[in-house]
């Protein structure tokens, strides 16, 4: 069990800089999930922890010692690989007991705690084979063994689960959810899928082209996400985004087209905004309805629990989740209404959550 | 691709079995010439079947051209090279793969470089380093006129000399570093997911001890594939071991067996000559055989 303290990490390639300062503080058992599109400067971040990747400036800290100059094998360290990078010359008994070995653990205790992870994992009837001869779900579990053998105070995880497919995904997902659960180390896993973040997630980091852009609880970051980008890219289908312009009455949205009514508190008249809204958040009603936006149903997808609707806003695409039964026609015009509460406010220019329209609003009749 | 029309296989089979007379014929007829005995063999056309003179004819090449001992030294020879190569090219591709350090690209070159000077061509620089092992040093005492500073202080000429002439290691080591075997390793090593690597990191394996648990059990086909090459190369060594092996104790079989070829005026013995070629032919051909199993398995399992 070990806190991480990282401060003003920086990752520079060549003259590209990739991580641009991160400062974060991941408590000891904590179970982080840093979650970003392809290329933010995750595993570059997490390799910088491990230690395979040179620190350009900044510091990490495993419980409060810098580790900035140590190798990887003196960080306590372990990790799972994307590939799993098991060595295809040893057995699984092999692949898992390797770092014993090389810390000259003697053979008969190597064997005892190979026997012991390989419980634990339900990997004791594959010891005496070859990676080749598994399924990429058993290699998934060596690839774990491998790193829980050394009981290491920081589990490292790159999108490990990547390469199965979906069901066994979401089966190894709950594993290592347990696996945490019963070692308690910490634990930090990288991926872009936000499923798995939000799953498995005690803290979510979301990153976005080399900078922490929210730290906090899958909640937090659901409900009040910090910026315009963590709005659209945590929720599926995404949370819809109209741009507007603050008003004497409310908003004005679309290049003026579409009136919204707000209580505006805090914004100067003539602001430019970004208003998101969730796609679970909206309510169809009927055309016409006083105070409702006016749309054109584009398309319906079929859930089976529910249906996305998309429609079309004066050109902008708008998302709808409603597991109501209601089948509008493609085509046909519908009405758009939300509670003020659940909208969200962004800066146009910065991005930046813009937290004047508080929860506390009174809701108006819908 | 793979098809099946029994045509198709009918003339591949056909243009194998073409490709494989022509490679085998030569080496029926040197078989067949061996078991003649002198009238036989020197018929002309000579009778392509086979005369019952065979194992005499063995054992008078052997005892004739004294093949024991030669081919006692041609093994050494051939399996100091073929294992030298293996380890040093590993160790040479390792350095260029896994390591930055300032001038690897130059070494790199260098390398390359060495792909166009073969011994042949080097062969006289060669030659006087084997005579004598220090004499470069002492060209370099000479010129920065260190010996004759240190003759001036204590009275001693410096007559550094280590000759390695007919010795085995004066006949391998000349013949180990290899340019092909630094880039057949460097390819292979280069195909090694960098996350095995990264992993070997995390278990806490050093540099040498990841090149020995990992990279060489990784690399046994290209090390059998390469040692094999190398072996039948180093065996039909002919222009090095001539030049360096005045001593018959060290002669090695190829070069000995122009013993056997008949002289101008001699009787025309190509029986006994062929006799000691297939002796020679042997030991490589059980080489081949041997390693060949290997090479099959790593075609079979290509583990990745
Ligand atoms: N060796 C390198 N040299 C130069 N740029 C690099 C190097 N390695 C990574 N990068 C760049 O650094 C950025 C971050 O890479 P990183 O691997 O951390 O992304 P990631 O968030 O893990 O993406 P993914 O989800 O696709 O794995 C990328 O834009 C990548 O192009
Ligand atoms: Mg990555």
């Amino acid at each position: 069990m070990a806190s991480i303290t990282i401060r003003g990490v920086k990752k520079n390639y060549a003259k590209t800089q990739v991580v641009h300062g991160v400062d974060l503080d991941f408590a000891s058992g904590e179970f982080v999930v840093i979650l970003g599109p392809s290329g933010c400067g995750k595993s570059t971040l997490l390799r910088m922890i491990a230690g395979l990747e040179e620190i350009s400036d900044g510091t990490i800290a495993i419980d409060g010692t810098v580790v900035n100059k140590l190798e990887p094998r003196e960080r306590g360290c372990a990790m799972v690989f994307q590939n799993y990078a098991l060595y295809p010359h040893m057995s699984v008994a092999q692949n898992i007991g390797y770092s014993l070995k090389v810390a000259g653990v003697p053979a008969a205790e190597r064997a005892e705690r190979v026997q012991a992870v390989a419980r634990v994992l339900e990997l004791e009837h594959l010891l005496d084979r070859k990676p080749m001869a598994l399924s990429g779900g058993q290699r998934q579990r060596v690839a774990m063994g491998r790193a829980m053998i050394r009981e290491p105070k920081v589990f490292l995880f790159d999108e490990p689960l990547s390469n199965l497919d979906a069901k066994l995904r979401v089966q190894m997902r709950s594993e290592i959810r347990k696996l945490h659960r019963r070692l308690n180390a910490t634990s930090v896993f990288v991926t872009h899928d936000q499923v798995e973040a939000m799953t498995l997630a005690d803290r979510l980091v979301v990153m976005n082209g080399g900078r922490v852009e929210q730290v906090g609880t899958p909640a937090e970051v659901y409900s009040r996400p910090a910026s315009r980008f963590v709005a659209t890219f945590v929720g599926a289908p995404a949370m819809n985004m109209l741009e507007g312009t603050v008003t004497l009455d409310g908003l004005s949205l679309l290049g003026d087209s579409r009136k919204l009514n707000v209580s505006r508190t805090g914004l100067a008249v003539g602001a430019k905004v970004a208003v998101g809204i969730r796609p679970e958040a909206v309510r169809m009603v009927a055309p016409g309805t006083p105070g409702a936006l006016e749309a054109s149903v584009d398309l319906i997808e079929e859930l089976g629990a529910g249906r996305v609707i998309y429609v079309d806003l004066d050109g902008a695409p708008f998302s709808i989740v409603t597991s109501e039964t209601v089948h509008p026609e493609p085509g046909s015009t519908v009405g758009l209404q939300f509670a003020e509460a659940d909208l969200h406010f962004f800066s146009s220019e910065t991005g930046g959550r813009l937290d004047v329209f508080k929860a506390t609003v009174p809701e108006p009749a819908l | 691709m793979v098809e099946r029309t029994p045509i198709l296989n009918f003339f591949t089979h056909l243009i194998l079995f073409a490709g494989f007379v022509f490679c085998v014929a030569p080496f029926v007829i040197v078989a067949i010439a061996a078991s003649h005995n002198l009238k036989d063999v020197n018929d002309v056309p000579m009778s392509l079947l086979p005369g019952s003179d065979f194992w005499v004819n063995i054992k008078t090449a052997w005892t004739t051209a004294d093949l024991g001992p030669k081919l006692f030294n041609s093994f050494i020879m051939a399996f100091g090279v073929a294992a030298g190569k293996v380890i040093v090219s590993a160790l040479t591709a390792f350095s260029i793969v896994y390591f930055r350090y300032p001038g690897r690209m130059l070494i790199f070159w260098l390398i390359f470089v060495t792909l166009m000077l073969p011994l042949e061509v080097r062969i006289v620089p060669t030659y006087a380093v084997v005579a004598n092992v220090l004499d470069p040093y002492q060209a370099i005492m000479d010129l920065t006129g260190l010996s004759w500073l240190i003759q001036k202080i204590s009275g001693v000429q410096v007559q550094l000399s280590l000759g390695l002439l007919n010795s085995y290691s004066g006949l391998i080591l000349p013949l180990v570093a290899t340019a092909t075997g630094t880039f057949l390793y460097r390819q292979f090593f280069l195909t090694v997911p960098d996350e095995l690597t990264e992993a070997a990191r995390m278990d806490g394996a050093g540099a040498l001890r990841f090149f020995v648990d990992i990279l060489l059990p990784l690399s046994r086909n290209n090390m059998a594939a390469l040692g094999t090459i190398m072996f039948l190369w180093a065996w039909n060594q002919y222009l090095w071991p001539l030049l360096i092996t005045t001593d018959q104790s060290h002669a090695m079989a190829v070069t000995e067996l122009k013993q056997l070829i008949p002289n101008v005026g001699g009787a025309p013995e190509w029986h006994i000559a062929m006799a000691g070629t297939l002796i020679v032919m042997v030991p490589p051909m059980i080489v081949v055989v041997l390693m060949q199993r290997w090479f099959v398995r790593g075609l079979i399992a290509t583990e990745k």
